[in-house]
């Protein structure tokens, strides 16, 4: 499901990560491992439908200096930062 | 004759009156009687009520069902560490407020409150103030000013089953039952006349020791605030480091789910609890956790009795690290 960011270091949306139907810690865990190895600037897109997800990966995002760029529903945009 | 002494001892340690006391069932019922009852006697003032977002799940079960009946509802967030601001709890008061609440110490990460300058504030605007003073009743009375208190006995070692509601006098409050003519007309039927003496006899054997035993968890917790981090990777303390109560501290570990640290613990010897939804039947992550900001999966709270000495924390703090390591090994998230 996921894609490595371009060489060229620029913000891409191609890694979508579907923890739609894991339960909580699962989601953060998707997306860390999704994350791993990844430049900072690469965006990624997370789907998931676990109630804990709003604020967990929000607190994520905090706690390992990304970015939450926007959620809508059960879909987060995350801008990684330098992790 | 034994409850009228329990009644006069409870108001000594709470700093009220006695006939202001009364014995409810459980603290949850007194929370609700104390709200129900406010908002039913200043129904004319108004239908506006106010809480903060970590308030006790008792009174915001009364709060949504306010809301559900056609009441207005302002709820005061909090900033990191689980506090609210009194300024923005005071100035989310309006004229049709009809009572606010506020807890003295929150009961999932300990962070105080500022009972002493929102009291005041409502007091200026002419609104009752209930304080939910459950989690630190055993260690000293709130500060003064509140028009309501509720409280839980057995958070002060009491018995289960014994709630306390202090309505100060010249509160508005109609009672939520019928009219009885036992209890003032403020609780209908007899009080636990065994269950009210226990709960109090334990309330001055709390105070007794309370400033000794604060003094020495505080400083249990202050290393367990500053251990864990530092013993295991991922791992946020969240809740107030000094405006807080001596007993109460909760971290949040990265990449571990609640259910399965709290089996793992208990297997260690270790009694916790967990504001993950993933250890709770509703699925729900803890509201407070939530509303602070915080990571709730992997979130463990660490309650200690006041009988905890600096070796059983030490033991704690050893066997932490390989408790969470083999958390993370199950999940497969030990490499993060």
């Amino acid at each position: 499901m996921t894609a490595p960011g371009t060489p060229s270091g620029e913000p891409i949306r191609s890694t979508l990560v579907d923890s739609r139907g894991r339960r909580c810690p699962l989601p953060v865990i998707d997306l860390a491992r999704a994350a791993k190895g990844l430049r900072p600037g690469v965006e990624l897109v997370l789907l998931a439908d676990d109630p804990a997800a709003a604020t967990d990966v929000s607190a994520w995002c905090r706690v390992r200096g990304h970015l939450l760029v926007g959620q809508d529903g059960d879909r987060f945009v995350v801008r990684l930062g330098v992790g | 004759m034994l409850l009228d002494q329990a009644r006069e001892q409870a108001a000594t340690l709470i700093a009220a009156r006695a006939d202001e006391v009364v014995f409810t069932s459980s603290g949850t019922i007194a929370v609700h009687t104390g709200m129900l009852g406010a908002l039913d006697g200043r129904r004319h003032t108004g239908r506006h009520l106010v809480v903060s977002a970590v308030e006790h799940s008792s009174v915001l079960a009364v709060a949504d069902r306010h809301r559900l009946d056609g009441g207005d509802l302002s709820t005061v967030p909090t900033d990191e560490t689980g506090q609210v601001s009194s300024a923005e709890f005071i100035a989310a008061l309006r004229p049709g407020t009809a009572l606010a609440c506020l807890q003295t110490a929150n009961h999932e990460v300990g962070t105080l409150q500022p009972v002493g300058a929102v009291a005041q504030g409502c007091r200026s605007a002419g609104v009752p103030l209930l304080v939910d003073a459950a989690q630190s009743l055993g260690w000293a009375a709130p500060e003064p000013g509140w028009s309501l208190l509720a409280a839980s006995a057995h958070k002060w070692g009491g018995p289960a089953g014994v709630g306390l509601l202090v309505i100060r006098t010249g509160t508005r409050w109609r009672s939520p039952w019928p009219a009885d003519q036992r209890g003032s007309g403020r609780w209908p039927g007899f009080e636990d006349v065994p269950g009210a003496v226990a709960a109090v006899t334990a309330l001055a054997a709390a105070r007794a020791s309370a400033d000794a035993d604060a003094i020495r968890l505080s400083s249990l917790v202050d290393q367990i605030r500053r251990e864990v981090p530092e013993r295991v990777p991922g791992v946020e303390v969240v809740g107030h480091p000094t405006e807080r109560l001596p007993h109460v501290v909760t971290f949040s570990c990265l990449y571990a789910d609640g259910e399965t640290l709290l089996a793992e613990l208990d297997r260690e010897g270790f009694a916790v609890s967990s504001g993950s939804s993933c250890g709770s039947s509703t699925l729900q992550p803890s509201h407070v956790l939530a509303a602070m900001g915080a990571l709730t999966s992997g979130s463990i709270r660490v309650s200690l009795p006041r009988t905890a000495a600096r070796g059983d924390v030490e033991h704690f703090l050893a066997i932490l690290p390989d408790v969470v390591a083999r958390v993370r090994a199950l999940l497969g998230s030990d490499d993060l």
